[in-house]
Formats: structure tokens, C-alpha cells, sequence
């Protein structure tokens, strides 16, 4: 299998109404257009959505694996932030 | 009770959708992309189970549909030229399936008022799957159409080369004047304006030519088929007339 020609896209899908839209992976395609079908066919074939994003993988800016450290540990001490104190009531879903 | 007019009407739509699928699946693990692959065979599912249905609905038997599809000769196959027409090129393929799309998006549309009760709701599915397909293949044409030299020369020759076969898809002959009368088909002469107004709007938008009528090759509704159509039809039954009653 040859490297593709085409640029890479991150997809996201929203499997239903109410949740946010996750990422589920890439695909690869000319054009942004191409790229939702190309999504569509590979990410939701199973009905696993209802709305869909891709973003070209080029645009996406993201943390560097070596700052880790510097940018997650510190908040592992900081139990305050988590709502542990609180009861969800069960209609809460998806927190 | 339907007819065997009917039954010979529902042949047509089934062939038509089926010989499409077989031409599509031939091309699975040559897209120029693994994505394409994917969109390819997802089209020729879609297809599959529009055939199925029909296949069922004339001959309801458990193995109606494999002997419907397995074992009948090339002669007794009715869909019409346009979707048996070789691949050729990837421009090819694709402008066979927008030309073809065009005419579902507006044949299933208008069948979903069918006075049969198979056809109505097989209507309503496969008007969402082909509206779906209509949008690929429409966004391929003016990709290529409107992309580099050398994409515009293909799909361009092949606009050409098939356009000679659309115009089966809107012959009449007494299989749909007899259906027509009772509701239960819809009148191809209705949807000529439709396609019209689909295709050229695309080929516009695609800086393409809108072809000068010409020839108008027919019969592949009564069973004429073209040459390339007999190697089809043995690729298509070859394992099922191997192993007859094969299952896995």
C-alpha cells in the first residue's frame, strides 16, 4: 500500500443528540467535502452518528508528548477540582 | 396479485441495480484510494439490497433471489446499457454512476407514490441511499471535471462515451404503459426533466459540455446486451453455479 496523495483529515462524530462530538479517527481525502463522505463511509456505517466534523490534521495545533509534566501533573494533587462531594441524580447522563 | 408484467417490470429495476453493484465491485482494491474502495462498495451494497427486495417480491421463495441472480443466462438480464457499461478509467466509473444517480434520485422519488405496496417502500429507502450516492458521484464529476488538464480530458471523454446510454433509461415500451395506467409505475417521460436539470447543472459547474444527441443504442430492457456483458455475468455466477447451494 503506497503513502496517499491526499491530506489527512481528523473526523469527529456526534453519536446523538445532546453528547459532544468525539473523535473517532482520520481519513484521507482531497477536499473537505470528499472528506465528510469519506467519513460518513468509514466512521458511520454502523449509524453510529448524527453529525460529523473533519478538520484538516495540518490545522490542528497540539500539546508536544515531552511537555506532559509541565502541563498535566500539576493538577493530579488538586482533588478539590473533581465534584466528588456532590450526588449526580441518575437523569444526569454522559458526565 | 401482480402481474407478470410487473414481475418483468420489477426484473428491470433489480437488474438495473444489481449489474450496476457487480460493475462497482470490480473495482474494489483498485481505487486510487483505500477511502474510494470503502465509498465504492458501500454504493454497490446500497444497490444489492435495492436488487434483493425486488428479487424477493417476484419470487418469494427461500432461494428466489440466488436463482433470480445466480442462474439466469446473460439474455435474461434487464437492466438497461448505461449501467453494464465497462469501467474503464476511474472518470469512468464515476461519471457512469452520475449519470445513473440522477435518474434514481428522481425515479425513487417520484415511486414512493407507487399503488404497490413493494415498490412504495422500497421507494422510500432507496431514495435516501441514492440521494446520498447522487451526491458522491455529482461531486466527483465537477472535482475532475473542474480539477487539472488531465482529470477534465477523462471525465470529459467519458461523458461522451456514455452519454449514448442514458437515453434507454427513459424509453417506455408496454411493460410501463400497462403499469403506468394503474399507478403502479411511474411514467419515464416525467423524470426526463428532472435528470436533465440535475445533469446539466453539473456538467456546468464541472466546465463540461453537455453532448449533442447522437446515437441512442437500446435493448439491454429486453435482454440485448453488449459484448463485455456475457464476462460479467460469468464473474458474477461463476462460485454460485460451482458450488450450488454453497453456503458459509
Amino acid at each position: 500500500m503506497s503513502e496517499s496523495d491526499w491530506p489527512l483529515w481528523e473526523v469527529f462524530v456526534r453519536a446523538k443528540r445532546g453528547v459532544s462530538h468525539v473523535h473517532a479517527g482520520t481519513v484521507h481525502a482531497p477536499d473537505s467535502e470528499l472528506a465528510l463522505q469519506n467519513a460518513r463511509d468509514l466512521f458511520t456505517r454502523r449509524a453510529e452518528g448524527v453529525s460529523i466534523w473533519v478538520v484538516r490534521s495540518s490545522d490542528v495545533t497540539a500539546s508536544d508528548p515531552a511537555d506532559a509534566g509541565s502541563l498535566f501533573e500539576p493538577a493530579i494533587d488538586k482533588t478539590f477540582r473533581h465534584p466528588s462531594d456532590f450526588e449526580l441524580p441518575d437523569e444526569v447522563a454522559h458526565m | 396479485m401482480k402481474s407478470p408484467t410487473c414481475d418483468r417490470y420489477a426484473h428491470r429495476q433489480a437488474d438495473r441495480a444489481l449489474i450496476l453493484a457487480q460493475r462497482l465491485l470490480e473495482t474494489i482494491t483498485h481505487s486510487p484510494e483505500i477511502e474510494e474502495d470503502m465509498a465504492l462498495s458501500n454504493l454497490a451494497l446500497d444497490l444489492i439490497g435495492q436488487a434483493r427486495t425486488l428479487y424477493t417480491y417476484v419470487d418469494p421463495a427461500d432461494d428466489g433471489e440466488d436463482r433470480l441472480a445466480y442462474f439466469r443466462d446473460a439474455h435474461e438480464f434487464l437492466n438497461p446499457l448505461l449501467v453494464e457499461q465497462p469501467n474503464g478509467d476511474f472518470a469512468g466509473i464515476l461519471v457512469r454512476q452520475f449519470l445513473h444517480d440522477a435518474f434514481a434520485v428522481a425515479y425513487w422519488d417520484a415511486m414512493t407514490t407507487s399503488t404497490d405496496a413493494t415498490f412504495a417502500a422500497l421507494a422510500g429507502k432507496a431514495v435516501k441511499e441514492t440521494t446520498y450516492h447522487l451526491r458522491h458521484s455529482r461531486s466527483w464529476v465537477i472535482r475532475l471535471g473542474d480539477g487539472t488538464d488531465e482529470s477534465h480530458r477523462r471525465v470529459a471523454a467519458a461523458v461522451e462515451r456514455l452519454w449514448p446510454f442514458t437515453h434507454e433509461l427513459f424509453e417506455v415500451d408496454e411493460v410501463e404503459r400497462e403499469l403506468v395506467a394503474t399507478g403502479i409505475a411511474v411514467d419515464p417521460a416525467d423524470l426526463l426533466p428532472i435528470w436533465q436539470e440535475t445533469v446539466h447543472a453539473t456538467l456546468a459547474e464541472a466546465t463540461l459540455a453537455v453532448p449533442t444527441d447522437g446515437d441512442r443504442p437500446s435493448g439491454g430492457r429486453v435482454g440485448l446486451h453488449s459484448p463485455e456483458f456475457d464476462a460479467l455475468i460469468a464473474e458474477l455466477q461463476v462460485v454460485a453455479r460451482a458450488h450450488p447451494g454453497a453456503t458459509w
